[in-house]
């Protein structure tokens, strides 16, 4: 295993944290570098060094505050939305820091989708939430539009449910396929990266796994980076998990090593529910 | 790259699954202690010839093998109810893979015992003092065994594990010793070839201790013991001439 796949917090003392054995992680598709982040003069991240492998999932584990969802945040430049916001360091996409002020926001949001804990269907018919996104980056035929908002459905599983209804209404789906409108919406200006921030929190058991079954089919196509409180989750979903604590990444490793034998003591503290 | 033992780790927010994992340790401490006593029971009706306690011995099997039942559906039940993760997951697999060994264990006792009833009928050979040396030093590593697994001491497993090569020693003293008397008269065979029997279960004794060591490790640790364990039985290439 080489010693770049995965880093964590050299600042913090820690070392660099290997991965030991099984699990071959991709050649990152983002790498965060000595990534720091401040709401004004509070540092809520500090020194994060993570590698996002390339089609592979990512989930991200931590109390709350950990850090864990602002650093999703970062990763698509939501927080340039607020001021008094600002990171430093490094989210390297392909080779470009795309904290860089010379960054198109646009651009880089159809290449860094984002799908919210709630589902955020618009108050639009099916079609038109998906054709919504699609137009903000491309200028499209009806009949190609017609053909990406069909693959984009499938892709995300619900095209059978939703495919004689493409005309009425989006809030007039269950949370579950809501939720999963909001992925076709997001994977429908085929963006490289994915964010998911507790897409299934708040969904049934059903639904969940179905959502789940799908991240798993889209990491064929994308990366994905996911935020979630639910630790069987990570252990289901991810190739690799990161666990953060109080702004710092404590510890980042394959799964099935992340859930088996974690390194640190306070991992191990965590996912056994002992602090948190 | 050693990882530092989470000895001393604080307690689970649920009291209740702290209490269940408490027990489990309780279970399985529980059944390496009935394990250990049939080892040394079994081994002093060899050597006291006595029929009696080897009896009680052969009886009192039953018991490990209920235990093994209860804790492998208490860690059945824990692994459903509670979705163990890290170092709760690596005991309750532990437990499971141990109570296993001590179960063994408890096999190779009651199949001495049985011996050394056919054993006391027949003319004494030499001393015995192998077996109970033998006896002694796989119990010992037995208990140390199961202790490390309920103090979660990496340490101590560690040194049973690397603990079993005067067992070994001594089986092959008695392997050779008993081909002896065999050679000397044939009328020593069926004692000698009972008492082969018995210091072969006394080894397979220490060697299922060395696997509940490895276990152990494991379970506190997160990574395994290399793969070569320090050994020194000779017997499969022992070969004593006749007397000239």
């Amino acid at each position: 295993m080489s010693a770049s796949m995965t880093t964590a917090n050299t600042e913090a003392g820690l070392g660099t944290i290997q991965a030991r054995s099984g699990a071959a992680l991709n050649p990152a598709r983002i790498a965060i570098r000595n990534l720091e982040f401040f709401y004004g003069a509070n540092k809520a991240l500090k020194g994060i060094n993570l590698d996002l492998p390339d089609r592979q999932v990512t989930g991200m584990i931590g109390p709350s505050g950990c850090g864990k969802s602002t650093l999703l945040r970062i990763l698509n430049r939501m927080y340039s939305l607020y001021p008094g916001q600002r990171a430093t360091g490094e989210v390297l996409l392909d080779g470009k820091n795309i904290l860089d002020s010379d960054v198109d926001m646009n651009a880089l949001r159809s290449r860094i989708g984002m799908v919210f804990q709630k589902p955020t269907p618009f108050p639009m018919t099916i079609y038109e939430n998906i054709a919504f996104g699609i137009r903000l980056h491309e200028r499209l035929s009806k009949s190609q539009m017609d053909e990406r908002i069909e693959w984009a459905l499938t892709r995300a599983a619900i095209w059978g449910e939703v495919k004689d209804r493409l005309n009425s209404s989006a809030m007039g789906l269950s949370g579950g396929q809501q939720q999963r409108l909001c992925i076709a919406r997001t994977i429908a200006v085929r963006p490289e990266v994915i964010l998911l921030d507790e897409p299934t929190s708040a969904l049934d058991p059903i639904s969940t796994l179905k959502i789940e079954e799908l991240i798993d089919e889209l990491k064929q196509d994308f990366t994905i980076a996911i935020v979630t409180h639910n630790m069987q989750q990570a252990a289901r979903c991810a190739d690799q998990v990161a666990f953060f604590y109080l702004g710092e990444l404590i510890e980042v490793a394959p799964a099935e090593e992340m859930f088996t034998a974690p390194k640190q003591k306070k991992t191990q503290e965590y996912i056994t529910g002992r602090f948190g | 790259m050693q990882t530092e033992a989470p000895e001393q780790q604080s307690e689970h927010i649920v009291r209740s699954y702290e209490e269940q994992l408490k027990r489990l340790r309780e279970m399985v401490a529980r059944m390496g202690g009935l394990a250990e006593r049939q080892v040394a029971d079994a081994a002093t009706a060899l050597i006291r010839r006595d029929t009696e306690l080897a009896t009680e011995v052969v009886g009192r099997d039953g018991e490990i093998d209920a235990l093994e039942t209860e804790i492998e559906n208490f860690c059945v039940r824990l692994l459903a109810l509670r979705q163990p993760m890290a170092a709760d997951l690596r005991l309750i697999v532990a437990a499971m893979k141990v109570s296993t060994d001590i179960e063994r264990i408890g096999d190779y006792a009651r199949n001495a015992a049985k011996r050394a009833i056919v054993v006391s009928q027949q003319p004494q050979l030499g001393s015995l003092n192998g077996f109970q040396w033998m006896a002694k030093l796989v119990q010992e590593n037995l208990k140390d065994a199961i202790d490390a697994l309920v103090r979660e001491d990496a340490a101590a497993a560690e040194r049973v594990w690397g603990a079993d090569a005067p067992v070994d020693d001594i089986y092959n003293g008695i392997f050779r010793e008993m081909l002896t008397h065999m050679m000397e008269d044939p009328r020593n065979i069926t004692a000698a070839t009972h008492l082969l029997f018995i210091a072969k279960n006394f080894e397979r004794i220490g060697d299922h201790a060395t696997n509940i060591a490895e276990i152990v490790h494991y379970a506190v640790l997160g990574h395994a013991l290399p793969e070569d364990r320090p050994k020194s039985d000779a017997s499969a290439y022992t070969v004593v001439r006749p007397p000239v």
